[in-house]
């Protein structure tokens, strides 16, 4: 009787210990990533925003952020490392960011106003001892408009901008935090700056939830926990990533249990992982996959006719069958119920006889076909799967008396054309390119393509669309610095984008990922990044 | 030979340099443009040309190859425009990973190859032969990449006896000679050795059947000779040419495995050739073609003074 007494208290006393320990080992999550190498990791990755996801927001942190904790609604700027913001009443290119205290570099060195003059000029001054050529690419083309920071105090920056814009602190979300005090240590030991970059890249510092322990060239990257973390620290103990860019390679890697979660499986995979057990996640991502029209005068698609009757004419079920439901079917550039939605007029579905009537109206029927040609890459980083997308396409479209021709290009040239234009011979006459593009925030959405002043070279605006009425309303939204008053402003630039169909939206993406159930606490949020700090091994 | 041996390195120079600018043209000539590994296909004209200044991108094509030529032969083989990294340190690392790769998979292709081809030369017309044909022929037609995701899908997806990728459970860095390292080298090793191995049983076949049919011998068989005896003169005679065959084919395998070493991302230069041509990494491009180039010219000058050490008859001057 008084052995049994002893065993119950015993495991009472050891059940809230057990249960304390396997809460604090949450385990190694091993990631197979999509990228050929590991993206950068001296505090502004590159490889898209897979960089992003995976060397930039787990070990760094920016001034303002992403909200990825739910899925249920879109993802939207939360502060960061400044916990709040506001533009100068009396000069609209002044931002006063007030920063967050007691926050520390992984290196045991302070968070703080000179911290953010120095990441400012790591990109944007070119007298600066730190300024890296190699992180302008990826960080000026995010944050257009930013010009300098300038110290108030410890703890508040005031950043300038070019001109008024309110989308600054969305665009702020790609400037991530590297450490002064680790930078200048491996400068001590190096070269040139150059150098102390590659260096500070092996071994980088930041504020984030994770910090770097091992890095392999070209193979892979470990990190573990930072159990100093400001916020909700992470709960798995050691995250390992792999590049591993071919699709069939993951899948294998996934299903010989050499990693525990793999980026974007090729949809045709999909039914035999489930059928081994794995868990399939997936939700709608800014990620949008158009034709984008060329709209200079005498092309066929500079006519809203065309464009709307191409909008309509597309069967995206089925396209969506073609893809094992790996899509989802757009209504714009962004989803119903986003706060930039605004209220079109014009409803993008599929009707192929009202399709039919439109084209006939624009002088195109049987007598009369409408001949298109579109640029398309063969595969590509974001492009889904756009050989059978776009021959499907080409096969839907005939029903209604339009013929496609494709010019297909490789992916990197295909980039390169679409900075020339439509007027260039690159486009070698073609009436629309397919490239994929990520929407999170409105200058990448919306005006990079819609504002007559960012035409080529200047940015992406590869149609030459110009539109005063356009450039309004792009004005207006980047003069409104109440948040609502700027989203007010950009739904109406949205819902006037669809209106004019200025993009035939075919499909956006949905970023499936496969991975094993012992992963949980995963949650994927209505954006291209995630919270690594959710998921945990069982 | 000294004579010899300095002129055979001295052509190696004009190889360098017509290698060089070949792929230097080559890359230029394709559509797309280097500055896309640097920035995203988003970026602003006014910062792609802001990036194209700083990486020199913009001065003329002559001017940067030149600019490339002078730091080569100094030694350095730039950075890759992609990583930021040196070129050699990566190339470094994937250099010793194939050869690794291209070694073991030598080893058991020749191994296979000459065993297989000496039975069928010495049989030849019987069953041996035609089995030992058609697995030649059926290594040398099978595209290896194919029979590459087969093995996966047995060995890894279906078995889990053997890793689908990677090069060991750390990554090549802390590569052991254990079985947790070893056996990340099984799949793509036999992957790689079945062309290699087609193409020696194939050759050692022709030659050990032509040599077998010679008089001299029919005259060691008229004078006694063991069989052991006989074998060990038909491998004699044999030799130079197989090794001439095996010396090439140990080249291709250091530079033709890109599908290979894809299919298993193993991190040898033919993952870091792939990867370089999709980012267009010009300087990583030009440095893993050049330094493959010059392997290949050392491994022909080895294996021709390796004929001539088995054969005193082939004369070099």
């Amino acid at each position: 009787m008084r052995l049994k007494k002893f065993l119950m208290t015993a495991c009472l006393v050891a059940l809230p210990v057990l249960g304390a320990s396997i809460a604090q080992a949450q385990g190694t999550l091993r990631i197979g990533m999509t990228a050929a190498d590991i993206p950068l990791t001296n505090g502004q990755p590159d490889q898209g925003f897979e960089g992003n996801r995976f060397t930039g927001i787990p070990l760094f942190d920016s001034l303002t952020m992403w909200d990825l904790s739910s899925a249920d609604k879109p993802s939207v700027v939360i502060p960061g490392l400044a916990t709040e913001w506001a533009v100068d009443a009396n000069d609209k290119t002044r931002w006063i960011f007030r920063l967050r205290r007691g926050v520390k570099f992984h290196d045991g060195s302070d968070f703080n106003a000179d911290a953010v003059v120095w990441n400012v000029r790591k990109v944007l001054d070119r007298e600066a001892p730190h300024y890296d050529p190699r992180q302008v690419g990826v960080t000026a083309t995010r944050m257009p408009t930013l010009r300098r920071a300038e110290k108030i105090d410890d703890y508040t920056v005031a950043l300038f901008t070019s001109e008024p814009d309110s989308l600054l602190p969305i665009n702020l979300t790609n400037l991530f935090m590297a450490s002064p005090v680790q930078w200048n240590k491996m400068r001590a030991s190096s070269a040139n700056a150059e150098a102390a970059w590659l260096a500070f890249a092996r071994d980088p510092s930041g504020t984030g939830p994770f910090r770097l322990t091992r890095f392999v060239a070209r193979e892979r990257v470990e990190y573990a926990r930072n159990d100093a973390y400001w916020t909700d620290k992470a709960k798995l103990d050691r995250l390992i990533l792999l590049p591993i860019p071919e699709a069939n390679a993951r899948t294998a890697a996934l299903l010989s249990n050499q990693v525990d979660w793999i980026e974007a499986p090729s949809p045709d995979t999909i039914p035999q992982l489930r059928q081994r057990g794995m868990v399939i996640t997936s939700n709608a991502q800014p990620h949008v996959w158009p034709w984008q029209p060329c709209f200079t005068e005498g092309s066929p698609m500079a006519d809203v006719r065309v464009r709307r009757a191409l909008n309509l004419a597309i069967d995206r079920e089925g396209l969506r069958t073609l893809l094992g439901g790996m899509m989802s079917i757009p209504v714009g550039t962004v989803p119903r119920g986003h706060p930039w939605f605004g209220n079109p007029s014009f409803s993008i579905r599929t009707d192929k006889a009202e399709a039919r009537r439109l084209l006939a109206e624009a002088g195109y029927g049987p007598q009369r076909p409408l001949n298109l040609k579109v640029q398309i890459s063969a595969s590509g980083s974001g492009q889904m799967q756009p050989l059978p997308m776009n021959e499907f396409l080409q096969q839907d479209l005939k029903q209604v008396g339009v013929n496609i021709e494709f010019d297909v290009l490789e992916w990197n040239a295909l980039f390169a054309s679409w900075r020339q234009g439509c007027r260039d011979t690159s486009a070698r006459g073609a009436h629309m390119t397919n490239v994929s593009f990520a929407a999170m925030d409105p200058f990448f959405a919306m005006v990079r393509f819609w504002d007559s002043k960012m035409a080529p070279p200047v940015s992406n605006n590869w149609g030459f669309f110009n539109n005063p009425r356009f450039d309004a309303m792009i004005a207006e939204a980047r003069n409104a610095f109440e948040p609502a008053v700027r989203d007010a402003a950009l739904a109406r630039l949205h819902a006037a984008g669809v209106d004019e169909a200025l993009f035939i939206w075919i499909a956006h993406d949905v970023s499936p990922r496969a991975m094993n159930p012992r992963v949980r606490g995963y949650v994927q949020p209505q954006s291209w990044f995630v919270d690594l700090r959710l998921p945990y091994i069982q | 030979m000294f004579f010899y041996l300095i002129r055979r390195i001295a052509y190696g120079i004009p190889i360098a340099l017509a290698v060089g600018f070949v792929c230097f043209m080559l890359v230029q000539i394709a559509p797309g443009d280097p500055i896309n590994a640097i920035v995203p296909p988003d970026a602003p004209g006014d910062v792609v040309e802001q990036v194209r200044r700083d990486y020199g991108l913009d001065k003329p094509l002559p001017v940067q190859f030149g600019l490339w030529l002078m730091k080569v032969v100094q030694g350095d083989l730039g950075r890759s425009l992609a990583s930021g990294r040196p070129v050699w340190s990566d190339l470094s690392s994937a250099i010793g990973n194939t050869l690794m790769l291209a070694a073991s998979a030598s080893l058991l292709g020749f191994i296979l190859g000459c065993a297989l081809g000496g039975l069928a030369g010495t049989f030849r017309g019987s069953w041996l032969d035609r089995a030992a044909v058609t697995i030649a022929v059926g290594g040398v037609s099978v595209p290896h990449y194919w029979l590459g995701m087969v093995l996966v899908v047995i060995f890894s997806v279906q078995l889990n006896w053997l890793p689908a990728m990677g090069a060991g459970p750390g990554g090549s860095a802390d590569w052991a000679w254990g079985w947790e390292h070893m056996k990340h080298l099984i799949l793509p090793t036999v992957t790689l050795s079945v062309i290699p191995m087609g193409i020696v049983t194939r050759t050692v076949r022709g030659i050990v059947a032509e040599i077998m049919n010679q008089e001299f011998v029919t005259a060691l068989r008229g004078k006694g000779l063991t069989r052991r005896g006989v074998f060990l003169h038909v491998v004699k005679n044999a030799a130079p040419t197989a090794l001439a065959v095996m010396g090439l084919q140990l080249g291709y395998l250091m530079g033709g495995s890109i599908l290979v070493e894809t299919v298993f991302s193993w991190p040898g230069t033919g993952l870091l050739l792939n990867n370089a041509i999709f980012q267009r990494d010009l300087p990583v491009l030009q440095g893993t073609i050049l330094v493959l180039a010059m392997f290949f010219v050392i491994l022909n000058l080895l294996v021709d003074l390796m004929q001539t050490a088995l054969d005193p008859r082939i004369k070099r001057n």
